[in-house]
């Protein structure tokens, strides 16, 4: 039942993504281009994620298990500390040059464009190369 | 500041309602949060717990084209990065989500959702300096 649910929950979130228009980089430019002509569409879609979403969060802090028996993963850092700011501000820098996020890299792969094939297999690597950062990181610690 | 011709506000909202759904069916059925470039990087993860759920999700992401197109035509995609700059990006945002811990839907959905301050500080840096390299690349270098 959880297979079939995350399917789903996975489903909704790319259709979501189409509908919004989010799966169009030029769209996403559109956003972050404030000194040219603005598409403030971004802000909608955060609107409308965020009206619907912060109910299901609202519920599912109270509980311990979700619906379906596993425990709630809510993340638990609290400290605001130089990884998380340096690694946004680069992640943003990369979101600026080409327009794609991994959400709407991952819903458009199928799609046939070599353009996103060669973002997400950059983006894979990125991501490789942070794993094994780290497990040197922590072998040295 | 002029606005662009290109606004789609309903269908952002609406869409946008359909991103919170599915954030919010996978926090509250199986108790995950579905931040992307998390789910991906626990898939390159050596030891990661719930690989299947996680596996899955990303699979309904890949295969929700498909979906749509069986009702309507899929609305186009215009890239204009080259191959170099995609590469360059793609590095940048696989490395800078890892280590900032998500990305537009772990911090800007999911971490806004529960008002974790992490997230909204997160979602403050990569939005400034999304909006000053797209200043940067269109205004000063023009391209």
């Amino acid at each position: 039942m959880r297979k079939l649910t995350a399917l789903i929950a996975g489903l909704l979130f790319g259709l979501g993504l189409y509908l919004s228009g989010m799966t169009n980089p030029a769209k996403v430019l559109g956003f972050l281009d404030l000194a040219g002509e603005w598409d403030p569409s971004l802000a909608l879609v955060m609107l409308g994620a965020l009206a619907v979403s912060s109910v299901f969060f609202y519920v599912a802090r109270q509980r311990r298990t979700a619906l379906l028996g596993a425990p709630i993963k809510m993340p638990t850092r609290r400290t605001l500390d130089r990884r998380l700011v340096l690694g946004s501000v680069v992640f943003g820098v990369g979101w600026g040059i080409a327009g794609l996020c991994p959400g709407p890299a991952v819903a458009l792969l199928l799609t046939g464009q070599w353009q996103v094939g060669v973002f997400v297999l950059a983006m894979a690597l990125g991501m490789w190369l942070f794993e094994r950062i780290e497990a040197r990181r922590l072998a040295k610690a | 500041m002029t606005l662009s011709p290109d606004f789609t506000p309903w269908a952002s909202l609406l869409g946008g309602a359909l991103i919170g759904l599915s954030a919010g069916l996978f926090i509250l059925l199986n108790g995950r949060i579905a931040g992307i470039s998390g789910l991906l990087g626990s898939l390159l993860a050596k030891h990661a717990e719930g690989r299947a759920e996680k596996a899955l999700f990303l699979l309904g992401l890949l295969a929700s084209p498909w979906l749509w197109s069986l009702f309507a035509t899929l609305p186009g995609a215009s890239i204009q990065a080259g191959g170099a700059a995609l590469v360059l990006a793609g590095l940048l945002v696989g490395l800078g989500t890892r280590y900032g811990a998500g990305c537009t839907s772990g911090h800007g959905i999911c971490g806004l959702s529960r008002l974790s301050l992490r997230s909204l500080v997160a979602v403050a840096c990569f939005m400034g300096s999304g909006f000053a390299t797209v200043y940067i690349i269109r205004h000063l270098m023009g391209a």
